[in-house]
C-alpha cells in the first residue's frame, strides 16, 4: 500500500511501489486528464506537480510520491470551479487543437509561472521545450503564456467581438 | 412509431419519403444522409431517438439538426474532432443560416451507426437507378446532388474525417442547406400558427418574429410543428453579405474540455464500473513476417501477469495494469518467421527505386500528365537544368498512440477508439469480436491527433480479438515503440527533373519522373504554371513498408519536390525566385495573389541580417492555395527557422482563426519534417522508436509564423487541415541556398548538417 496526496485528497493505493505514478492516477483513482505520450521522459504529456515542482509521471515511480503532494490538471482550477489564469488564456487564444498534450502544457506552464511570473520569450522557450505538441501551437502557447501573466492583453475579447458584431 | 402512423397516406413530401422508409425506419437502414428532411415529434425513429434526443420535449427538425426544449440546437456533425475545429466551424454554419446565436448552439459527433453517412445510405437514400434524373428527389436536393453525393458520400462515405474535406463538402453542401431548410420550416410553422405570410416574419438568435402584430415564438416552442410543415423546395442559403456569424472567429466549441482534463480521448475510455484489464502488445517488426515463436518464462511469473497471447500476428500481455503488461511483454523472446526482406535496409531500397527510373528513362514509366513536347522542347533548350530530390519515409506520431478499448459480451461488442474512420473500424471490431456490425456500439469520444494515421482499422480489431479471447473487457495501448514501429508510413520517394530554359530565361520544358502512386492525383501537376511543354511520370516501386495518407499526402512530397526544382530553375534564368514565379503564374489570378500576398507580407527583396537567408514557396491542395516565405539563420552550427510568413486563399474562410490554427499547425507538421525526421529500414524493420531518434518540432525551435487570408472564391471552399504543409519544406531549403548557396536536394535538412 502507497499513501499519495492527490489535489488534497488523501488516497492509499496498493500497486507495485514502483509502479510509475502516470498510471497508478489513470488505472487507480480514474484520473485521465494525464496522459501517456513516450513513457521515456520526452514528450511531458504526463507533467504533473510534486509539491509544486513539474515532473515526468511517467518515468516517476509512486514511491517517489509518498509524503508529498500531488497535483494533476484536475487540480489547478479553484476549488469553486473557476479556471486558472493559464487554463483561461488557453481558451482565450484558443490554444488546443487535439488537446492530447495540452494538459501537460498547462501544468509546465503554470510552474513557469509560479517560478517566474514574468518570463521572457527565451525563458518560455526553454522551460517550455520538455513539452511536445504534435498540432504545433507553439505560438498559441507562448501568446497564452503571456496572456496569462498579464504581459499581453487577451484575444479572446476580440474573438468575442467580432462574432458578434 | 405506430404502425399506423407509419401507414399514413401521403400528403407531403416527407410523408412520401415516410413511406419509402426515409425517415421513420428509414432512418435505421441509412436514411440519416438526409438534409433537411423533417422527423416529426413523436416518430421515435428507432434506435437513433435515444442517442440524438433522449429527453422529452426534444424535437429532430432535421437530421443533422437538433432543438432542445431549451431552444439549444445541436448540430450533428459526421466527422470526428482530432484538432482540426472543423466541427466547430461545421456548426458555425449550421448556427449562421437558421440565425441562432453561437452562444446557443452546440456540436454532436454523428453516432457512428452507419446511419448518418454511407454511401449505400446515400444511395438508398436517392434510390437505386434515379441518377440523373432523379425522380425521388425533392427539389432542393437537386442542386446539391453533386456536391453531396460525389463529395460528402466519398469522403465521408465511411464516416470519414480527411481529405481537408469537413467544412467545404459536409459543412458547405449539406450543413447550410440543413440549416437554411430547418429555418424556414419554423418560419412557415410560425406562419401557420400565427395565420399570417411567411414573407413578414423575421428570424434572430434562435427567436421568430412578426413585426406588425408583435408576436414572437422560439424555435423550440415550434419545432414540432416545423417538423409536419411540407419540406421546401430550394431553401435559400445566405450570400457572403448577409453572412453573421461565417467569417468570424467564433470560439470553439470543444476547447474549454480541452483545458481542465475533462476531454475523453480514446485512451480515457471504458466501460464504466467494469473491471479493465490491460493489454500491451508487439507485431513482428519486418512486413509480411509473423510469431515463430515466443519464450515467456520471465513473464509469466511476473507482478499482475493474467494471460499471455500469441495471436500469430502479434504478442499480447494481459495484466492489471497497463505498465505491467507492458515490462512483461519486454521480457518475451520472440522469433519471427522469414520474409524476402529481411536483409533490406534503406539505402538498398533507393537502389531499387533510382534503378526503377533508370529503367524507365527520358519518356518511360505511366503518364501522369503530358502536354506539347517536354522531350523536344528540351533538346532546343537554350539552358538545360537538371535535379534529383529524396524523401524518406515518415510517421505520423501523433501524441495519442493507438490504442482501443474493447469489451465483447453477450454476442455484444463495445468499442472505444481514436479513429478517422469509425464506421470501418466498427467492422474491424466486428470481425475481430465475431459479432455483426450492427452489434458493436463505437463510443465516441476525441482522438489524440489523427494526421491520416487513424484512417486504418487494425488497432479496433487486434483490441476485439483480446477482448474476444480472454472475456476480459480490455484495453489496448500501444507503446509509443509499437506506435513507431507500426505505422502506415509516408511513402519515401525519388524525383527527377529536367527543365528547359529559352534564351530569355523563359521555362519552356518539364519533365518530371517519380516513384510513388500518387494521392491525390493533381499532387505532381504543374498546370497553374504556365509552362508550354510538360511531361509527369510515374515509375513502379514495391515498397518495403506499409503505406498510408500522412498529412497532405503525396503534396507532402511534390510540394518539396516542384518548388525546390523551380527554385533551381529561377536561379539558372538568373531571375529572383518570387520575380520568375509571377511570369509562370501569369494566367493564375488566385496563385498570384496568394504569391505577392507572402513576398509583401516578408518584405521581399528587403535587406536580412547577415547569414540570413529567405525562401518561398507555393503549392495548390485540397482546393486551397497557399504560399510560404521562410527566413532561416544560418549563421549557428545548424539552419534555424526563424520566421514563416503564409498566405492562404481556401475560397473563403468559415472561422479565420480556425484557418489560420490550421495553417499554423500544417506549417509546424512540415517543418518538423523537413529539419528532423526520416524513417529508416535496417533488416527490413524500422529503426526509429521514441521522440529520442524521431524528433519532435519544440517551443525552442519553433519559428513565428504569420498566416494572412485572402478570400478568393467564396463559392468554392477549399480545405484547411492539411494545405499549410506543402509548402513549408521548400521554403525553407530554398531560403538556406539564399543564404548560403547550399541547395538541399534530400530531406531531411538535419542529414546535412550532422
Amino acid at each position: 500500500m502507497v499513501k499519495i496526496s492527490v489535489n488534497g485528497k488523501a488516497e492509499d493505493i496498493d500497486v507495485d511501489p514502483a509502479m510509475p505514478l502516470l498510471w497508478a492516477v489513470r488505472e487507480q483513482l480514474g484520473m485521465t486528464g494525464t496522459k501517456f505520450g513516450c513513457g521515456i521522459a520526452q514528450c511531458g504529456a504526463c507533467t504533473m506537480h510534486l509539491d509544486g515542482e513539474p515532473i515526468r509521471s511517467c518515468s516517476t515511480p509512486i514511491s517517489a510520491a509518498e509524503g508529498k503532494e500531488i497535483t494533476t490538471i484536475e487540480g489547478i482550477a479553484d476549488p469553486d470551479g473557476t479556471l486558472s489564469k493559464v487554463q483561461q488564456a488557453w481558451i482565450s487564444e484558443q490554444v488546443p487543437q487535439c488537446g492530447y498534450c495540452q494538459s501537460g502544457q498547462i501544468m509546465s506552464a503554470t510552474a513557469l509561472l509560479r517560478q517566474t511570473p514574468r518570463p521572457t520569450d527565451e525563458q518560455i522557450n526553454a522551460y517550455m521545450s520538455g513539452n511536445v505538441c504534435r498540432c504545433g501551437m507553439y505560438g498559441r502557447i507562448r501568446k497564452a503564456i503571456k496572456v496569462a501573466a498579464g504581459l499581453e492583453t487577451a484575444t479572446g475579447a476580440d474573438i468575442a467581438e467580432e462574432a458578434s458584431a | 412509431m405506430s404502425d399506423a402512423e407509419q401507414n399514413k397516406p401521403e400528403r407531403s413530401l416527407a410523408a412520401k419519403w415516410t413511406r419509402r422508409g426515409f425517415i421513420g425506419a428509414g432512418v435505421l437502414t441509412g436514411g440519416a444522409l438526409v438534409i433537411g428532411v423533417a422527423v416529426r415529434t413523436g416518430n421515435p425513429i428507432g434506435k437513433l431517438k435515444p442517442i440524438v434526443a433522449p429527453g422529452d420535449g426534444e424535437a429532430l427538425v432535421n437530421s443533422w439538426v437538433k432543438i432542445d426544449a431549451d431552444n439549444i440546437v445541436t448540430a450533428i456533425v459526421p466527422h470526428c474532432e482530432m484538432g482540426q475545429g472543423a466541427n466547430s466551424t461545421i456548426a458555425q454554419m449550421l448556427a449562421d443560416e437558421m440565425d441562432v446565436s453561437w452562444d446557443n448552439v452546440r456540436v454532436m459527433d454523428a453516432p457512428a451507426d452507419g446511419n448518418y453517412v454511407s454511401q449505400h445510405a446515400a444511395r438508398m437514400f436517392v434510390g437505386p437507378g434515379t441518377l440523373p434524373d432523379k425522380p425521388n428527389a425533392v427539389g432542393f436536393m437537386e442542386p446539391t446532388y453533386d456536391g453531396l453525393f460525389t463529395q460528402v458520400a466519398k469522403l465521408a462515405s465511411a464516416y470519414i474525417t480527411g481529405g481537408s474535406s469537413s467544412v467545404r463538402a459536409t459543412g458547405q453542401n449539406g450543413m447550410r442547406i440543413a440549416g437554411a431548410a430547418a429555418r424556414e420550416m419554423l418560419v412557415a410553422a410560425a406562419a401557420k400558427e400565427w395565420g399570417v405570410p411567411a414573407g413578414e416574419i423575421t428570424t434572430a438568435d434562435g427567436v421568430l418574429t412578426h413585426g406588425s402584430s408583435g408576436k414572437t415564438a422560439t424555435y423550440a416552442s415550434l419545432a414540432a410543428a416545423a417538423a409536419e410543415q411540407e419540406l421546401p423546395n430550394a431553401p435559400r442559403i445566405k450570400s457572403v453579405d448577409e453572412y453573421k456569424l461565417m467569417g468570424t472567429a467564433a470560439p470553439r466549441k470543444d476547447i474549454p474540455l480541452k483545458v481542465d482534463g475533462s476531454a475523453m480521448f480514446g485512451v480515457d475510455g471504458g466501460p464504466a464500473g467494469e473491471n479493465l484489464r490491460y493489454a500491451a502488445v508487439k507485431a513482428p517488426p519486418v512486413v509480411g513476417s509473423s510469431v515463430a515463436s515466443i519464450d515467456a518464462s520471465t513473464a509469466k511469473g511476473m507482478g499482475g501477469v493474467l494471460q499471455i497471447l500469441n495471436m500469430g500476428d502479434f504478442v499480447a500481455v494481459v495484466a492489471d495494469s497497463y505498465w505491467q503488461a507492458q515490462q512483461a511483454l519486454n521480457t518475451i523472446k520472440t522469433t519471427y518467421t522469414e520474409t524476402e526482406i529481411d536483409d533490406l535496409d534503406s539505402e538498398q531500397m533507393f537502389a531499387n527505386y533510382a534503378a526503377a527510373l533508370d529503367e524507365a528513362g527520358e519518356s518511360g514509366g505511366s503518364s501522369k500528365a503530358d502536354y506539347g513536347d517536354a522531350s523536344d522542347a528540351f533538346a532546343n533548350a537554350a539552358k538545360k537544368v537538371e535535379a534529383e530530390y529524396r524523401v524518406p519515409f515518415l510517421a505520423h506520431a501523433t501524441m495519442e498512440p493507438m490504442n482501443c478499448t474493447a469489451w465483447v459480451r453477450d454476442g455484444k461488442c463495445d468499442i472505444w477508439t481514436g479513429t478517422q474512420v469509425p464506421l470501418m473500424s466498427r467492422d474491424g471490431a466486428a470481425e475481430g469480436a465475431g459479432v455483426s456490425a450492427d452489434n458493436v456500439t463505437m463510443h465516441t469520444v476525441f482522438l489524440g491527433g489523427g494526421f491520416g494515421r487513424r484512417l486504418t482499422p487494425e488497432y479496433a480489431n487486434q483490441a476485439a480479438r483480446l477482448a474476444k479471447a480472454t472475456g476480459y473487457p480490455i484495453k489496448m495501448l500501444w507503446s509509443r515503440e509499437e506506435d513507431t514501429a507500426q505505422d502506415f508510413y509516408r511513402p519515401a520517394d525519388i524525383s527527377r527533373f529536367t527543365g528547359g530554359l529559352d534564351e530569355n530565361g523563359k521555362l519552356v520544358s518539364w519533365n518530371n519522373i517519380h516513384c510513388t502512386d500518387d494521392e491525390p492525383a493533381e499532387a505532381p501537376l504543374v498546370e497553374f504554371y504556365d509552362i508550354p511543354n510538360v511531361a509527369i511520370r510515374g515509375a513502379e516501386v514495391e515498397p518495403p513498408l506499409r503505406l498510408g495518407a500522412w498529412r497532405s499526402v503525396a503534396h507532402s512530397q511534390h510540394g518539396f519536390f516542384v518548388e525546390s526544382f523551380v527554385d533551381e530553375l529561377a536561379h539558372e534564368a538568373g531571375k529572383d525566385p518570387v520575380e520568375f514565379r509571377r511570369e509562370l503564374l501569369a494566367n493564375s489570378p488566385r496563385h498570384l495573389a496568394v504569391l505577392n500576398g507572402a513576398a509583401k507580407m516578408a518584405d521581399w527583396g528587403s535587406e536580412l541580417p547577415e547569414g540570413h537567408g529567405r525562401g518561398i514557396a507555393i503549392a495548390r491542395s485540397f482546393g486551397s492555395i497557399v504560399a510560404e516565405v521562410a527566413e532561416v539563420d544560418m549563421t549557428g552550427d545548424k539552419p534555424r527557422v526563424v520566421k514563416i510568413y503564409c498566405c492562404v486563399d481556401a475560397g473563403f474562410a468559415m472561422n479565420p482563426d480556425g484557418l489560420a490554427a490550421q495553417m499554423e499547425s500544417g506549417i509546424v507538421y512540415g517543418l518538423t519534417a523537413a529539419l528532423y525526421d526520416e524513417i529508416t529500414i535496417k533488416n527490413g524493420a524500422v529503426e526509429q522508436s521514441n521522440f529520442h531518434d524521431y524528433h519532435m518540432m519544440r517551443m525552442d525551435d519553433a519559428p513565428e509564423i504569420a498566416v494572412q487570408i485572402i478570400n478568393g472564391a467564396p463559392d468554392n471552399l477549399g480545405g484547411a487541415g492539411e494545405p499549410g504543409l506543402p509548402p513549408a519544406a521548400a521554403a525553407v531549403t530554398n531560403a538556406i541556398f539564399a543564404a548560403n548557396g547550399q541547395r538541399i536536394r534530400e530531406l531531411p535538412i538535419a542529414k546535412h548538417f550532422a
